[in-house]
């Protein structure tokens, strides 16, 4: 399969650098894009999730089981051998029910030999990949509530049907929605670890550019594909970098009261602004390949870890991401 | 393509029509708006070269996506497993009637078949939008995937029925690709029409190509553009592009002589017909001639492509009443009623299990978790709520206008199934002086004997419309709330006449309406619009419409386009 490349997406750096944040720290909680249609926001999900290096499983398990883990699903796997698959991807569809989404009875195995097996659902296929809604907005609450759970807890734990199942389902979270089509609750809002804004771009030159590259795309994905293979690889290593020195990532004090002091500045809700402002911090310092956290590291994720936290002020009509910007001078001259 | 006229739609669908036949999947497909002989022309064009498959409105998950089939399963004893909807329309083309009443759910489900990474696996989707208004039309998410949209509604058929389809393309590389220029031009159009969606820009450059290849050249000359900016852009227009620089006289037909700036680099302006160095200008202006002209209206009164659809509320949960949804675990109480069926379904999975395990009575062995309750969606019934100023500053002057709007607009109700409430604020305190309602009686005698005079409690009645909106929104009604207001307060929430305190009362009332998200329209009934009104509204959060020659059409016609 050749999709469009992630390296090849025309402007839209914030989304994509939030991406790259997530898929160093999945810790962070996961993205949620906002934005219009057809601005590129699953395609530069997708595109991320097939550049990464596949990972590794036991064989056949159903859970995806990394080595070290295996035994630890419901199945559970005994199978000594390991296979790579690809980092899995998973499109939540609106109309996704809660039997797809979490898992069911296996109906084929209940119905021809009376056994109860559990049949996992997209969260077990999201395990260790992405899990990409679009227009989370207008999913049904309890699903939202249900995957944000999930996220958060990375464990799927099933009490239905007679069945009672848990197994691991770490995964990034992507959301993707239009606020004017719909609000997402504050609450859940909230539990997203970062946030973005993604508009196309207003000038004659990028529009130009992605018209050009989209039809160079459909006339021959494979050649495309292969053009842009190398700006690819290096984002891979980057990531894989970044895995690698997260870690070792060493974060002063003096950082921390730098984003305590940014968080009461823009009067964000909440601890959780503090803690993803931190690990956000983190993973940008470990992507760019740095040793300890500094203060830049700090303003240059504040925006999209603080943005959707932002109290509403009904008087103050100034978008969010001013009102960052602004705390930012306040703070650090 | 000089001319601002646009040509007859049946023409513009005739070429959107056998673009898409070129390379259905990279199309997406079309969207055709308004019922007629004209769109069942092209309906039946297409199915006579292509396969085509129906996909019903109401079409469930199961179906859509496969799974196993439980009742050839049941009697065959092994589990029968059947291919779902979406997987048998690879490579066709699916008709989707009754577009508009497709739901989120079922758009997201076809949304995502028609994103597939390989062109081979997806399907062409023309959608048979029927809806009357603006506002009905099919999801947004469907809409944005397919290329053209055509409006129908009153073409005649043409020689649409006779279209000569070309054969698809082996592969879309025989697509002309557009010169630098023509892309250009395009985004330019696309800036000025403020599209912002990179599918509409892929459509529109992909449009172009398609064009020139059913021309038969294999290059992209500016007619391409043009039916490319109307066929794709034009329909999708979000702002009328800007006039003309500053010689745009009232008349915009004639175009002006080229605009010095943008051919000062390009040489031969006389041969824009074919050298490919498109002027922008023009193509703008085919597009604006293109828009349908439902959309300018809809962008004059300032409303964006939502909102909810006509005499409907918002769309919520009920276990009672609306349109049915997949049913849920759970016990029938709290008014929820039994979905028998999909009891029995999920209890017979289990029945093997079940004997096996349990005592040896033979029947269906049914447990609490297999009881599954209906549910239901249903659309809340909206009701407008009206607050007029009784006052003597306003009194005087607008006092009977406002009284006829609301009737006008009562007499709608019957239509809308909307219904209306009526608050009055004058003197000391704020009065409901109409509950909820649909008699028109009630409300014409409540209106009439609708004193005028005294002072302003602007406060009062803002706390009061906020305390019934959101009763009225807790029991499941969509409140719209209109202030008929000049916005000068002077009574305080306390009762004592003090200018200062009223005003910070009245944006503190206009803040809670906004905090609890109910929707409003402010109208400013002073016969010059003041600050003060207009102050309000942004409390509230609600749209400010100074109204200075008011009369009762015009006010009910603003406030019919909210509700």
């Amino acid at each position: 399969m050749n999709r469009f490349p992630f390296s090849a997406i025309v402007a839209q750096d914030e989304m994509k650098q939030a991406l790259l944040l997530a898929a160093v720290d999945p810790a962070i909680g996961g993205v949620m894009v906002f934005g219009d249609r057809g601005t590129g926001k699953s395609t530069a999900a997708r595109a991320l999730a097939a550049i990464l290096p596949p990972i590794t499983a036991v064989e056949g398990c159903r859970f995806g089981c990394a080595p070290p883990d295996a035994g630890t699903c419901p199945d559970p796997c005994t199978s000594k051998k390991t296979a790579k698959r690809a980092v899995p991807f998973v499109d939540l569809p609106l109309g996704a029910t809660e039997d797809r989404v979490i898992g069911a009875l296996d109906l084929e195995r209940a119905l021809r030999s009376g056994e109860k097996r559990f049949e996992p659902g997209l969260l077990a296929k999201a395990h260790r990949g992405f899990l990409y809604i679009d227009e989370i907005n207008l999913l049904e609450d309890h699903l939202v509530d249900l995957l944000l759970d999930v996220a958060a807890s990375g464990e799927n734990l099933v009490e239905r049907e007679g069945l009672s199942v848990r197994h691991k389902a770490k995964f990034v979270l992507i959301g993707s929605g239009n606020p004017e089509e719909g609000e997402l609750r504050p609450q859940l809002l909230d539990r997203f670890g970062l946030s973005v804004e993604v508009r196309t771009p207003q000038t004659l030159d990028a529009r130009v550019e992605i018209m050009r590259r989209c039809a160079a795309h459909e006339r021959d994905p494979a050649a495309f594909c292969a053009e842009w293979a190398p700006a690819d690889a290096k984002i891979v290593r980057k990531i894989a970098k970044g895995r690698t020195r997260l870690p070792s990532v060493e974060t002063p004090d003096e950082v921390l009261y730098d984003a305590s002091r940014l968080c009461m500045a823009c009067r964000a809700d909440g601890l959780r602004g503090e803690l993803t402002l931190m690990r956000a911090a983190r993973a940008q310092a470990a992507l760019e390949g740095a040793d300890t956290v500094k203060r830049k590291h700090v303003i240059a994720v504040a925006p999209m870890a603080l943005r959707h936290r932002l109290r509403r002020d009904v008087l103050d009509e100034t978008g969010s991401t001013t009102r960052i910007e602004r705390a930012v001078a306040e703070v650090f001259g | 393509m000089t001319s601002p006229d646009a040509p007859p739609a049946a023409a513009d669908a005739a070429l959107a029509l056998r673009a898409f036949a070129l390379w259905p999947a990279g199309f997406g497909g079309l969207w055709l708006r308004g019922p007629g002989p004209a769109r069942d022309a092209l309906v039946e064009r297409l199915g006579s070269a292509v396969r085509l498959r129906r996909m019903p409105a109401h079409i469930d998950g199961e179906r859509l996506h496969g799974g196993i089939d439980l009742a050839a399963s049941l009697a065959a004893g092994r589990s029968v497993s059947r291919s779902g909807f979406l997987e048998e329309a690879r490579g066709g083309v699916v008709i989707a009637p009754l577009a508009e009443r497709i739901t989120p759910a079922l758009a997201g489900s076809v949304a995502q078949a028609l994103d597939h990474a390989e062109p081979a696996e997806r399907f062409g989707l023309v959608l048979l939008d029927d809806g009357a208004e603006r506002d009905e039309m099919p999801p947004l998410s469907l809409t944005e995937r397919v290329a053209f949209a055509c409006d129908l509604g009153s073409a005649a058929p043409g020689d649409l029925a006779s279209t000569a389809l070309p054969a698809p393309l082996a592969s879309p590389a025989e697509i002309p690709a557009c010169s630098a220029a023509g892309l250009e031009a395009l985004a330019a159009v696309s800036l000025a029409l403020g599209v912002d969606s990179g599918r509409a820009l892929r459509f529109a450059a992909l449009t172009a190509g398609a064009s020139a290849r059913l021309d038969g050249r294999d290059f992209v000359q500016e007619s391409d553009l043009a039916a490319a900016a109307r066929l794709v852009l034009a329909p999708r227009a979000t702002r009328l592009p800007p006039p003309p620089q500053d010689d745009a006289d009232a008349e915009p037909p004639p175009p002006p002589p080229p605009p010095p700036e943008s051919d000062a680099d390009t040489p031969g302006d006389e041969e824009q017909e074919d050298n490919g160095t498109p002027d922008p200008d023009q193509l703008i202006e085919a597009a604006a001639a293109a828009i349908p002209p439902g959309l300018l209206e809809a962008l004059a009164d300032g409303r964006t492509r939502r909102g909810a659809g006509s005499g409907g509320g918002a769309r919520h949960l009920s276990p009672l009443r609306g349109r049915p949804l997949a049913a849920r675990q759970g016990l029938p109480r709290g008014g929820a009623r039994l979905a028998l069926i999909d009891t029995l379904r999920a209890a017979v999975p289990w029945q093997a299990l079940r004997r096996t395990e349990g005592e040896t009575h033979s029947g269906l062995r049914i447990m609490k978790d297999d009881v599954r309750v209906r549910r239901f969606e249903a659309r809340s019934a909206s009701v407008t709520i009206f607050a007029v100023d009784a006052s003597g500053s306003a009194a005087f002057t607008r006092l009977a206008e406002a009284k006829g709007a609301v009737e006008l607009l009562l007499a709608q109700a019957y239509v809308k199934r909307t219904e209306v409430a009526l608050v009055a604020f004058r003197g000391q305190d704020a009065q409901l002086l109409l509950p909820p309602t649909r008699s028109l009686t009630r409300a014409r005698r409540a209106l009439t004997e609708l004193p005028g005079g005294g002072g302003t409690p602007l406060a009062a009645g803002l706390s009061m419309v906020c305390t019934l909106g959101t009763g009225l929104a807790r029991r499941g009604y969509t409140p719209l709330l209109v202030l008929l207001t000049d916005g000068r307060g002077n009574i305080a929430l306390d009762g004592s006449t003090n200018r200062a305190a009223a005003t910070e009362d009245a944006l503190k009332a206009g803040r809670a309406i906004a905090a609890a998200g109910l929707a409003g329209v402010v109208i400013d009934i002073s016969p010059r619009p003041r600050p003060e009104a207009a102050a309000v509204a942004a409390a509230m959060r609600a749209r400010y419409v100074p109204l200075p020659q008011a009369n009762a059409t015009v006010l009910s016609k603003v406030i019919g386009a909210l509700a």
